[in-house]
């Protein structure tokens, strides 16, 4: 017989749960009902009431073609933001890794940009790349390099992706390097001694037993890149120029907040909503059954 | 097939300390040495510096000629069986056998030959798509094994692989690995802080204390005459029974007869027997029978010294002597017993213990 306790209470277990649960249904589920039933409605010019118009928003957002250059933006900037990001952090974390002389300094340091809100990030490369201003343009510049961020869409790109990587890669070394200080020692010696060279040891034997890590971090990241890049795109380009770093989530904003379109904004959100649960989705049903070990 | 030669091997660690002090050990092609010593000792750095996994401080590894030093530890040709078996585990039994045949690009077909061949011996035929996770414990220690053999290498190198086994598997394991070696006639280093292990799979003994090697030779050599008080406290269990010669000189025959220089007499449990007649320049000590152990074959029995001032802390003192007995038969407990040894049976070593002095 299996001694467990039983509690009889019908109460306490709903107590217990319900701190949770008000989270959750507060800040998640209402917040996300109200974009679908906004995404429903049209609102007027000045705000004071607002019309149901069926699928009128969707119909709508999908006719405009600055919706698919939206997503063709977004498209190049996860996928850019997210393998840089996870490939830097991979080979900052297998350089850490190894003993040398102030390791720990070196690592508490790559932890700090993670601390760096999104927004102050982003200001911080606004002027460090700044085409009049930015110590670094300057040289670029002088180097005759015709760099501005502030006029050729490509530039502004490499601007936003650069300070979404530098922001991620801290937290993503920081989980590189548990998973590689998680790899008991000796399986790579023997590795080693069975003739496998630095290279060859890690892409057959490191590289593999990191793959739950790796798992982990790319759906963190993906989400991520959708939503929390946000105010580095805000703070750098604000979207520009012409559109060119308007990324999905930067869309919403722009279209809800500053255009005044609640109901189309609405729409995108829900898109969006619905792009990353599929991902996600995908991700555990595929991904995972990849992941060894 | 490879002789193993070390020459004055040291290894300073970077902070100065030294955890190998100068070692000299020459293997033969095809022996079996042992390196044993209590945890600390430095017998694991020592496999690992001939593993080439450890840096050389100074002094020199020769392996089948060739100065090792400065060669990384693929190009030794050895191969090493891990405590923790060091298995991949994302790859199954054959591919962890196949991995380092792939890796010296041995053409597939002979791969498979020789994961066969060895799956055969270590009886792991019906395994080979298996997971490590999905084995056992002796299993997974078979599959080291494998690997090993696999690579047909030069030198095996073991770094305690019984020690994370069952004391049953660890003997059957034991005879195993012993039959393997004799088999493949490969030269050995096996790493063990377990002195029986060490008694009966070695050729060549090597016993290690402090970064230092207390003793080399054959095991019943080293058994039958340790150099240092150490080893005679070490190899063998009971340990030898070390007592000042202080209190019993005068009855070794002719006090002169001992070298002056001895401090420390020693006789194993096993070389007492019960009687009143102490024998011609022998040892005869009288005992108060504290406790009694019966392992069935034999039984030991510990007994307070009563020739000299004892007292009644439960903790062996020097004053607590172990005496081994045939059989089941057995005096009481807090009986008197007269434990004699006979001149021969007695070992004498220098008061430090660091030298063995001729009885």
């Amino acid at each position: 017989m299996e001694k467990s306790v039983v509690f009889n209470g019908k109460l306490l277990p709903y107590l217990l749960l319900a701190p949770q649960l008000a989270i959750t249904l507060i800040f998640f589920y209402w917040p996300a009902s109200q974009a679908i039933w906004q995404s429903f409605l049209r609102e007027d010019a000045f705000g004071l009431n607002s019309e149901f118009v069926g699928l009128e928003n969707y119909q709508a957002l999908f006719a405009q073609p600055e919706y698919y250059t939206a997503i063709g933006i977004t498209v190049v900037f996860s996928s850019l933001v997210t393998v840089l990001s996870l490939g830097v952090a991979l080979l900052f974390a297998t350089q850490a890794d190894k003993n040398l002389k102030g390791g720990s300094v070196y690592k508490t340091l790559m932890i700090w940009p993670y601390a760096v809100a999104p927004a102050i990030a982003g200001v911080l490369w606004f002027f460090i790349f700044h085409p009049t201003l930015g110590t670094l343009a300057r040289p670029l510049r002088a180097m005759g390099f015709d760099w501005n961020p502030m006029l050729n869409g490509t530039h502004a790109m490499i601007l936003v992706v650069m300070a979404a990587v530098w922001k991620q890669v801290a937290y993503n070394f920081l989980f590189f390097l548990a998973g590689l200080q998680a790899i008991p020692k000796s399986v790579i010696e023997a590795g080693a001694i069975d003739g496998a060279g630095p290279l060859r040891r890690f892409w057959t034997i490191i590289f593999p037993l990191l793959s739950p890590t790796t798992f982990f971090l790319l759906v963190v990241n993906i989400v991520y890149v959708f939503f929390e890049t946000f105010g580095i795109i805000d703070a750098v380009t604000s979207g520009g120029p012409a559109g060119s770093t308007t990324t999905m989530v930067y869309k919403v904003f722009a279209d809800g907040r500053l255009g005044g379109d609640l109901g189309g904004s609405a729409a995108q959100s829900v898109v969006l909503m619905v792009i990353v649960i599929a991902l996600t989705a995908i991700q555990f049903r595929y991904v995972e059954r990849k992941v060894q070990y | 097939m490879a002789n193993v030669t070390l020459r004055n091997v040291r290894k300073v660690y970077p902070g100065g300390f030294e955890a190998i002090k100068g070692i000299d050990i020459e293997v033969g092609d095809g022996q079996f040495c042992v390196l044993v010593g209590p945890s600390g000792c430095g017998k694991s750095t020592l496999l690992r510096m001939v593993a080439g996994l450890e840096t050389i401080s100074s002094g020199e590894i020769d392996i089948g000629g060739r100065i090792v030093n400065a060669i990384e530890p693929a190009e030794r040709d050895i191969a090493m069986v891990f405590q923790n078996y060091a298995l991949y585990p994302h790859m199954s039994v054959y591919n962890n056998m196949a991995y380092g045949l792939r890796n010296r690009r041995i053409p597939e077909s002979e791969i498979k030959t020789r994961v066969e061949d060895a799956a055969r011996i270590l009886e792991l035929g019906t395994m080979l798509e298996r997971k490590p996770r999905q084995l056992s414990g002796g299993q997974r220690q078979r599959v080291a094994m494998g690997r090993a053999i696999v690579r047909q290498p030069k030198v095996f190198l073991f770094d305690e692989p019984l020690s994370n086994l069952d004391a049953k598997l660890r003997i059957a394991m034991r005879v195993e690995i012993r039959k393997l070696q004799r088999r493949l006639n490969t030269t050995a280093i096996y790493v063990t802080h377990d002195q029986l292990e060490a008694m009966t799979l070695a050729d060549i003994l090597v016993v290690m204390n402090g970064g230092r090697v207390e003793q080399i030779g054959n095991p019943l050599e080293i058994y039958q005459k340790p150099a240092t008080t150490f080893v005679a406290s070490f190899i063998g269990a009971p340990p030898m029974n070390l007592m000042p010669i202080e209190g019993v000189r005068a009855q070794l025959l002719g006090a002169d007869a001992v070298p002056a220089a001895a401090g420390q007499l020693g006789i194993r449990p096993e070389d007492f027997e019960l009687g009143d007649t102490v024998p011609a320049g022998g040892i005869g000590l009288d005992l108060r029978v504290d406790a009694i152990e019966h392992v069935g074959a034999e039984t030991y029995v510990y007994g307070a010294r009563q020739d000299v001032g004892h007292t009644d802390s439960l903790s062996a003192t020097a004053n607590d002597v172990i005496v081994r007995l045939p059989g089941v038969a057995s005096p009481q407990i807090g009986t008197r017993i007269r434990a004699v040894a006979a001149r021969a049976k007695l070992h004498l070593f220098s008061a430090d213990g660091r030298q063995r002095l001729s009885v």
